[in-house]
């Protein structure tokens, strides 16, 4: 490989790095709920548009990523009057903790609503410690 | 709660202004004070409106609602959402976050003078609420032939 290969590689590296970090910065922030109970850890987030298609979840070292685009049908040549929204992006990431069976994780999506179950590794999930009397 | 309550939304032109009013949070200072009825940032649920020459679309970016809650009416130009998004705590766990909406919602949209009341339609896929709503024939672009 040339030189100017190398270089060019290196340029189209670092433009989808720039492309990637922009992603992020105009990716819509999705509200979620997040709530623990004995079997594990469990993830609600509001991505309205997204389907099952357009949805990523990923774990890369302990790293929860949820990502998703919205595709919505527009009439062409449409003019916008009012946008809350701006983008049709959405991404969230959340670090995990040792406890969590990352391999085991479930996802379902209904509605625009994306539920994630974080189970805990079996051997660390608490038990009821009977007492015996007599 | 009360954000619900006081949530009149505003003409369009209330919410330019408030798109200038964030634009200026960016940019920089706006002369105008903002419009009386303009909503808060973070109403649920946010909304987008766009318009052809032939209709106006409404988009309410609203998850996991059920569609039979929702009552939409329209009187003149001025169309109403409201409905309730159910996200109760679920019981006998420990809330890290909840930040997801839960409870009752009202929305009230100004559109263009021109769409046409009786020709309005509701979608509602992937949580995303599509209200279409014609414009009148009379006020569309029509080409005049030279005699």
């Amino acid at each position: 490989m040339t030189e100017t290969e190398n270089k060019d590689m290196a340029k189209q590296q670092s433009s989808e790095v720039k492309k990637r970090e922009r992603d992020a910065d105009t990716a819509n922030r999705p509200f979620v709920d997040i709530f623990e109970d004995t079997g594990g850890i469990t993830l609600l987030a509001d991505m309205p548009g997204v389907s099952r298609d357009h949805l990523k979840i990923e774990v890369d070292k302990d790293v929860l990523l949820v990502e998703g685009d919205a595709r919505i049908d527009m009439p062409e040549h449409m003019e916008p009057l009012y946008a809350d929204v701006r983008s049709t992006r959405y991404r969230r990431s959340f670090a995990l903790s040792g406890e969590l069976a990352t391999d085991e994780i479930k996802a379902s999506l209904k509605d625009g609503v994306l539920s994630v179950h974080i189970p805990k590794r079996a051997e660390l999930r608490p038990r009821k410690i009977e007492v015996s009397v007599g | 709660m009360f954000a619900n309550m006081t949530n009149f939304g505003g003409s369009l032109f209330d919410d330019f202004r408030r798109l200038e009013e964030e634009m200026d949070q960016l940019y920089g200072r706006w002369p105008l004070p903002a419009g009386i009825r303009s909503v808060a940032r973070g109403t649920y649920p946010p909304l987008n409106v766009g318009a052809t020459p032939e209709l106006v679309d409404v988009y309410l970016f609203a998850a996991g609602l059920d569609p039979k809650t929702l009552d939409i009416s329209i009187q003149q130009n001025l169309l109403m959402v409201s409905g309730e998004r159910k996200a109760p705590k679920k019981e006998g766990s420990n809330y890290y976050r909840k930040e997801r909406f839960d409870g009752p919602f009202r929305r009230l949209i100004t559109l263009p003078d021109d769409v046409d009341p009786d020709q309005v339609e509701a979608h509602y896929r992937d949580g995303i609420l599509q209200i279409q709503i014609k414009r009148s024939e009379a006020s569309q672009p029509r080409q005049i032939e030279v005699k």
